[in-house]
């Protein structure tokens, strides 16, 4: 294993058990994730793209194979708070100012008050919130909602970015804007990022590595090394590196009969 | 003016109906009264005459306006045990027997409040409390109240508890049940996304509860603690009734022993009156604090 493999995945398998009998949500999923690698899970739902990412966070363990994260095992990478998580909806505390739902993180793991004061004004301003600090969630519009949880989940400086959807309540206008944020994000801060989705030119246009899932059971299909350049504007969906990626992408959806039943 | 109107229409309506009944209810009286006195009497002298009965079956609310001035303001100002009179509130007044049922009521409310918030975390955090603590909370409320009240009182008096420690008990006996179902309920609201949050920071069970679980539960707490104060100031005048001494419970006994009807509903408005304050106490600290955290109440 070299020193690189931020999560390395060996045959990874997790079956519920559940009233109606097992079910098999992944089987033999191999995966390795470099460090600075930004890693989009696509694939149709019960394709098992969030339950990795929840293995990957240690909120579900598997029942099969093995998986490393940074070196050690899930559950201990949680211990270590090794990674920030952020979910489908924001998840915000209404009681809870921004800047205090920020501090959470904080709070918990016990950074000292002026600490957490400085942690809060720059994760704010990494996510363009500014002077929103005092406002309440309910105050605020649903994309910038989610950009403050994505701000709570880096307050902590974690190497490690879990994103499970985090757009996908939004309408495709605020999504490009946060889409192009994120790769600007991601390049400031060298996070290795793990980004579940179901849209294909989010997945082309954020990735260097794409991950295409099929269901039933849930399975790794194709991965995808993108050649986009790191340094990525909106513009680049037009390009045919891009098209020829995003076409990729759909025959690898298309042969895992994901849309056949 | 707006939101004043509608309530004054109410009570308006309340006291048109309140009258209408004081006739029917006590016309009987007067026309036996007259029968005895072989006289025969019309609607016009009957009518006034429901009015002024000294023990009506239903008082008219004017009667019990009276009384209630005398028995407070009258009392405390004018008369010889009275407030200005003795430096102390008269034991023939209400206002002491009030005070006595209030303190009893905050006691047993604050025992009662405590308990069911201990039980609901026991619930929520304890497997073993899950399964076991509810069913024997619901049958703790299915025992009438007036069946175990005078037992608990007797049996903590022969062990030397008396005064307003015994009241109180029975308070918390009636409100810490609603303050269970709704901390228990308050405590769970928090959705599994919230919890897996907190699980990816490895937040210890203690930080769950005060950061996540605590408030988040704050709208359930207030809904059940108006509840509770309620059943609570029930459960004191429940618990005052066997005892002697003061209290409003006493002092509706005391009415019903000796037919003072006016008196008996003047107790009553009084109860009435405090429970209205009690439940309003709590939801004015309510809006104060949802307000400071951020929530519109």
């Amino acid at each position: 294993m070299s020193v690189d493999a931020v999560i390395e995945a060996k045959g990874v398998g997790l079956t519920f058990q559940t009233s109606d009998g097992p079910v098999r949500a992944l089987t033999e999923v191999d995966l390795r994730v470099e460090k600075g690698d930004f890693v989009s899970f696509i694939g149709p739902s019960g394709c098992g793209k969030t339950t990795f990412l929840r293995c990957l966070a240690a909120l579900e363990t598997p029942t099969a194979g093995s998986l490393t994260v940074n070196g050690m095992s899930a559950e201990a990478a949680r211990q270590a708070r090794a990674y920030g998580y952020v979910f489908q909806a924001a998840g915000l505390y209404p009681w809870r100012t921004i800047g205090g739902n920020i501090r959470l993180p904080l709070e918990i793991m016990g950074f000292s008050k002026a600490e957490q004061a400085e942690r809060v004004e720059r994760v704010l301003e990494l996510v363009d919130l500014k002077g929103f600090g005092r406002k309440y969630p309910w105050q605020l519009s649903g994309g910038m909602q989610q950009r403050a949880s994505i701000a709570r989940a880096l307050a902590f400086d974690a190497d490690i970015l879990l994103m499970d959807e985090p757009f996908g309540a939004l309408d495709e206008i605020v999504r490009d804007h946060l889409n192009e944020q994120l790769l600007a994000l991601w390049a400031r801060t060298q996070k290795t990022i793990c980004f579940v989705t179901h849209s294909i030119p989010e997945a082309v246009y954020l990735s260097t590595k794409i991950v295409v899932m099929s269901p039933r059971p849930g399975r790794i299909a194709d991965v995808i090394e993108s050649p986009l350049p790191r340094t990525r504007p909106l513009d680049i969906r037009d390009s045919p590196e891009f098209i020829a990626v995003a076409h990729r992408v759909r025959d690898g959806l298309r042969a895992g009969h994901s849309y056949d039943d | 003016m707006k939101r004043v109107a509608p309530v004054l229409v109410v009570v308006g309506c309340i006291l048109a109906l309140w009258y209408v009944m004081a006739v029917v209810m006590n016309t009987q009286w007067e026309r036996d009264q007259a029968g005895r006195a072989g006289v025969s009497v019309g609607w016009a002298q009957i009518v006034p005459a429901t009015m002024r009965q000294e023990r009506p079956v239903l008082p008219a609310p004017h009667q019990v306006v009276a009384e209630l001035w005398q028995l407070t303001w009258v009392e405390e100002t004018e008369g010889r045990r009275g407030l200005v009179n003795s430096g102390s509130l008269s034991n023939r007044g209400l206002l002491i027997h009030a005070w006595v049922t209030v303190s009893a009521t905050m006691l047993g409310f604050a025992m009662g409040a405590g308990f069911g918030i201990f039980l609901a975390v026991g619930i929520v955090y304890n497997r073993a409390m899950d399964a076991s603590v509810m069913p024997w909370a619901i049958a703790s409320q299915t025992i009438p109240i007036v069946a175990i009240a005078p037992m608990i009182i007797v049996v903590l008096n022969s062990v030397g508890v008396a005064g307003l420690l015994p009241k109180a008990i029975i308070a918390a006996y009636l409100s810490f049940f609603p303050v269970v179902v709704g901390m228990v309920k308050g405590l769970r609201s928090p959705d599994a996304m919230q919890l897996d949050l907190l699980r990816t920071y490895n937040a210890s069970a203690g930080q769950g509860l005060w950061k996540l679980r605590f408030p988040a539960s704050m709208p359930y707490f207030f809904a059940s603690l108006k509840v509770g104060i309620a059943a609570s100031l029930v459960g004191t005048i429940v618990a005052e009734l066997p005892l002697g001494g003061a209290g409003l419970g006493t002092r509706l006994l005391a009415g019903s022993y000796y037919g003072q009807t006016i008196q008996i509903w003047a107790t009553l408005i009084v109860a009435a009156i405090l429970a209205a304050g009690l439940v309003g106490a709590v939801g004015f600290v309510q809006v104060r604090v949802l307000g400071r955290m951020g929530m519109r109440a």
